[in-house]
């Protein structure tokens, strides 16, 4: 039986061709394959949210999804939040300004979830904000400027 | 990196499903639960099968009697949706509350049935609604009651080769509600009520009291036989084997069925 196989992932725009174990879990190809290091693993249990990413579109948990369950899908990363030229996304933006981060393992996560976040309900409420994080821990900030961003974000991007 | 090998495939069909299963592998819908067990090697499957890439198991409709749910439906649109929320609106508040974000994009009805863990809010809501699911196996199709098919923690009367390919709600007026108690925001379920009053009276179900989903049959009788809520609630725990943990005693949970059954019969009786 074979225990592994080619996948075809587009990350960020970019179209990949890889041999990937049939066990490597998405947040793995990313790291490890692919060598990109933005999205963080966190813990063992699917709980910690570091590891968000958007497959199609949705935020996910990449440690939870195989990286051959995205063989012809679109995945969407941290890397890919700021635009070609450099420039930060909004909710990067909004993050650096409110201070969004302190340690910033967290952030890559928050900033996935944030996206799922804002796309979901543009218009969401501090608390549905502050609900719809209950997955995507954070050990230093207390969460109140982590809202602070992404409410920020959301005016930001409703503005453009 | 999951610990141990792994070979995957990916079924196009329920029949290519069936035969997989058959054959030994552990079906794979949202992975949301055996992802996790499977790098806390408490499972270590050494064949799965992808239920993902079969259309028919996707979305929600309906015929005079029922709505008919695809087992790889996800939390998200179960708990988005208008025709489950006007038979069995607790049905979709269950989904609604379950894990993050993250997680009701990928988890699916199928999958929290299939995993029959007793913490799981699911099950309980479903057999409050008098739920059943439809199975293909090597024999054909059969259908079973939610309620029987939970046997004992990770468990279910499942045979060989059989998977679940759709849950069946019965429609009716929605008078029902489901109340939980967890510490944190996505933490399981400690214990949790599930309440439908239908035109046949009223069935209840609780989730976190026993190894399995259980029916909360001394509380049902006393107010199908026109006791009073008190008098219903005094013996909501009869029958119950909550055990105890480090998510509470024995009588805390007891406690909380109580607790739990007055804000969820209040509720559905004023859907
Ligand atoms: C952080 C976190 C928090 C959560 N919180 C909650 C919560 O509060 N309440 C709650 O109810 N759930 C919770 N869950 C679990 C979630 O609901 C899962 O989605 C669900 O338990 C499993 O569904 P799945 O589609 O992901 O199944 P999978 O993980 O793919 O499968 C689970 C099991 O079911 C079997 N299976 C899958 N599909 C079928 C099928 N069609 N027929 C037969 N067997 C099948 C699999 O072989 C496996 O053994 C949580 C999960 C996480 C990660
Ligand atoms: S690493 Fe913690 S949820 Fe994925
Ligand atoms: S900034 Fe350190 S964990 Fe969130």
């Amino acid at each position: 039986m074979t225990m592994g196989q080619t996948i075809t992932v587009t990350v960020n725009g970019t179209v990949h061709t890889a041999e990937v174990e049939h066990r490597t879990l998405l947040v793995h190809f990313l790291r490890e394959q692919l060598n990109m290091t933005g999205t963080h693993i966190g813990c063992d249990t699917s709980t910690c949210g570091c590891c968000t990413v958007h497959l199609d579109g949705d935020a996910v948990l990449s440690c939870s999804t195989l990286a051959v369950q995205c063989d012809g899908r679109e995945v969407r990363t941290v890397e890919g939040l700021q635009a070609a030229d450099g420039s930060l996304h909004p909710i990067q933006q909004a993050f650096h300004e409110n201070h969004g981060l302190q340690c910033g393992f967290c952030t890559p996560g928050m900033m996935m979830a944030a996206l799922g976040i804002i796309e979901q309900q543009p218009n969401a409420t501090d608390d549905e904000i502050r609900a719809a994080l209950e997955g995507n821990l954070c050990r230093c900030t207390g969460y109140q400027n982590i809202v602070a961003s992404i409410r920020a974000a959301a005016d930001q991007m409703a503005r453009s | 990196m999951i610990p141990s090998t792994l070979a995957y495939t990916k079924a196009s069909s329920i029949d290519e499903a069936v035969a997989a299963v058959a054959a030994g592998a552990v079906p794979l819908s949202g992975g949301q639960s055996l992802m996790p067990m499977m790098r806390l090697r408490l499972a270590a499957p050494e064949a799965i099968v992808d239920l993902g890439g079969i259309p028919e198991l996707v979305g929600i409709c309906e015929d005079e009697n029922e709505i008919a749910v695809g087992a790889m439906t996800i939390h998200r649109e179960v708990a988005a949706s208008e025709l489950i929320r006007a038979h069995a609106g607790l049905v979709a508040d269950a989904a609604a509350g379950i894990g993050s974000p993250q997680v009701r994009n990928r988890g699916t009805i199928g999958g929290s049935l299939g995993h029959a863990d007793p913490h799981s809010d699911m099950p309980a809501t479903l057999i409050a609604a008098g739920a059943s699911v439809l199975v293909r196996g090597p024999n054909g199709e059969r259908r079973i009651l939610v309620e029987d098919l939970i046997t004992t923690y990770l468990t279910t009367t499942l045979e060989p080769g059989e998977i679940i390919t759709q849950v069946r709600i019965p429609k009716g007026d929605d008078h029902s509600a489901y109340a939980k108690f967890h510490r944190r925001a996505i933490d399981w379920t400690i214990v949790g009520v599930a309440i439908c009053i239908g035109d046949d009276g009223v069935r209840a179900a609780a989730t976190g009291v026993a190894d399995r989903p259980v029916r909360l049959s001394a509380f049902e009788e006393v107010l199908n036989g026109g006791g009073s809520l008190d008098d219903a609630i005094a013996r909501i725990a009869e029958g119950v084997e909550p055990h105890a943990g480090l998510d509470g005693s024995v009588e805390y949970k007891k406690h909380l069925l109580g607790v739990l059954a007055r804000q969820a019969h209040a509720e559905a009786s004023s859907r």
